[in-house]
């Protein structure tokens, strides 16, 4: 589904990856691993079409990033949900409004029962009315799992989804994404959480991708 | 669950394929100040704008006037010899007479002369003793006459003929009037350029205190229309409202505007009849200038983040 060949990316000339190949197959399970700064968010970004490779080519869903115009590319972010490590709410909407932004975002009916459904299963329909300021680092990751879910993505992208919350609230969100991934969703996860990746490799085949020296690397054996 | 409440059209299981007015609009926060600043602005031109729109018309009214009034009558004057003059006036009423365009020609008789001079020269004038030219007045019909075509006749068979068809003092008038109905549309069309030049500035900080609000539209997969009709929807709609109060505070500065005497330019300056309409489209047009800009200025913004 998503495919990268050679890919590489720098910042003003400072060279950050070089000669990324990466494919995200349906329903496989990635955690992509590495040092902070090491380019973790900057790769999950190039794979969302956020960032446009330097060098290189992107393959989303058969097409080519760079031929892709900027309304193909939103049409693509439907079929890609995306877990922000800060969120990425808009504080004056409620959170189930948020949840459900996708779907007004791209001028469709909002499924109400799927919404209340989501809502169940990330553990919030007593929050729905809240405004995202006001809830704690747990709640509002799980927000962001529902809204990047609500519309049935074929890819979850999550960048550190486990940064801002306590190690059992990391595991239920994991144990979420797992359950999402059973149900044929690929998942990719940026962290650099090792007991996250621990946890998971006891509840489902994963991958692991770890950026070292500008490259990716497989670092299975490690772990 | 505050979606069903608030949309209720999707609650009752409205697939609708465009989003609603509410829906665009309420992904981007309320901003009161920007908000109340573009009602004000929009107000403040909208009433400036019936001002310059009253202008406008009035001048124009005012040229129209003056150039009808003035072109109903010339004056034909026949200098010659007294021994010439009877035969060349009636060669020249012979002329008159065949040339279409002409209602009707009299002769000044000698008293009215007198009477033309009095003013100068005193009531006992001994007119007789005088060479005096011959007067003519010619009242046109509506369509007018040919005037150049008239005066080459009359250079051939009447030599001391002189038409004076008053186009000389008559244009500048006009002119006046026309230049002044030119300059009041200038300043509507100014008031427009400046209208779009503050929408686009508040639009500009509206967009940029909600770059947040573009970057997760963008993220759950928002084409660009959709986030720009966010913002245009919200600017059209308070210059409609700001443009629509200025423009009422405007008419009504006309309506309860004393008038100054029964004659003159003043009476003119207002609005007549079907012209209390025109002002009427002022909040549209500035809503739409409104629109406009806000568009540009939202795509300029979105294309160059990316």
């Amino acid at each position: 589904m998503i495919r990268l060949a050679n890919v590489a990316h720098d910042y003003g000339g400072r060279a950050l990856l070089t000669g990324i190949d990466l494919h995200i197959a349906p329903g496989a399970f990635h955690f992509l691993t590495g040092p902070s700064g090491a380019g973790k968010s900057t790769l999950l970004k190039l794979c969302y079409g956020e960032l446009r490779p330097v060098q290189g080519e992107i393959e989303l869903f058969g097409q080519s990033l760079r031929g892709m115009s900027r309304d193909g590319l939103a049409d693509m972010r439907r079929r890609v949900g995306v877990i922000h490590q800060d969120c990425q709410f808009l504080d004056h909407l409620t959170l189930a409004e948020n949840v459900a932004l996708p779907f007004v975002a791209t001028g469709r009916p909002v499924p109400q029962t799927d919404l209340r459904e989501l809502l169940a299963w990330v553990g919030l329909a007593g929050q729905a009315e809240s405004l995202p300021p006001t809830l704690s680092g747990g709640e509002r990751q799980r927000a962001a799992l529902a809204r990047a879910v609500i519309m049935s993505p074929e890819v979850v992208l999550a960048d550190e989804p486990t940064g801002n919350v306590d190690p059992e609230m990391s595991q239920r969100l994991l144990s979420l994404l797992v359950e999402l991934n059973r149900m044929g969703t690929a998942v990719m996860i940026a962290t650099h959480d090792l007991a996250l990746i621990r946890n998971a490799k006891a509840q489902v085949s994963a991958r692991v991708l770890r950026i070292q020296d500008r490259t990716l690397q497989s670092a299975g054996a490690d772990l | 669950m505050s979606v069903l409440r608030k949309n209720p059209l999707r609650a009752l299981g409205g697939a609708r394929q465009a989003p609603g007015f509410g829906d665009a609009g309420r992904v981007v926060p309320a901003s009161g100040i920007t908000s109340l600043l573009t009602g004000i602005t929009s107000a403040v031109m909208a009433f400036l704008a019936v001002f310059a729109l009253a202008l406008s018309l009035s001048s124009g009214q005012l040229a129209q006037r003056w150039s009808a009034t003035l072109s109903q009558s010339a004056t034909l004057r026949i200098s010659a010899p007294p021994s010439e003059i009877g035969a060349q006036t009636a060669a020249v009423l012979e002329i008159l007479r065949t040339t279409p365009g002409i209602t009707s020609t009299r002769v000044l008789d000698q008293d009215e002369q007198r009477a033309l001079l009095e003013p100068w020269f005193g009531p006992d004038l001994p007119i007789e003793s005088l060479a005096l030219p011959r007067l003519i007045e010619i009242i046109e019909s509506a369509g007018g006459f040919d005037a150049v075509g008239l005066r080459l006749r009359l250079a051939s068979e009447a030599p001391g003929a002189v038409l004076d068809d008053h186009t000389r003092w008559r244009r500048p008038l006009v002119q006046a009037a026309a230049s002044l109905r030119a300059l009041a549309w200038f300043s509507v069309a100014l008031i427009g350029v400046m209208m779009a030049a503050m929408i686009t500035l508040a639009a500009g900080s509206s967009l940029a205190a909600n770059a947040q609000v573009i970057r997760v539209l963008r993220l759950v997969g928002a084409r660009d229309a959709f986030i720009a009709r966010a913002f245009t929807n919200r600017f059209a709609l308070r210059a409609l409202i700001g443009a629509a109060l200025g423009t009422g505070l405007g008419m009504l500065a006309f309506a309860i505007l004393p008038v100054a005497g029964e004659s003159g330019f003043l009476t003119g300056l207002g609005f007549h009849g079907a012209g209390w309409l025109t002002p009427l489209a002022i909040p549209v047009l500035a809503a739409l200038i409104a629109w406009a800009a806000t568009r540009a200025a939202a795509m300029r913004v979105l294309r160059r983040e990316s």
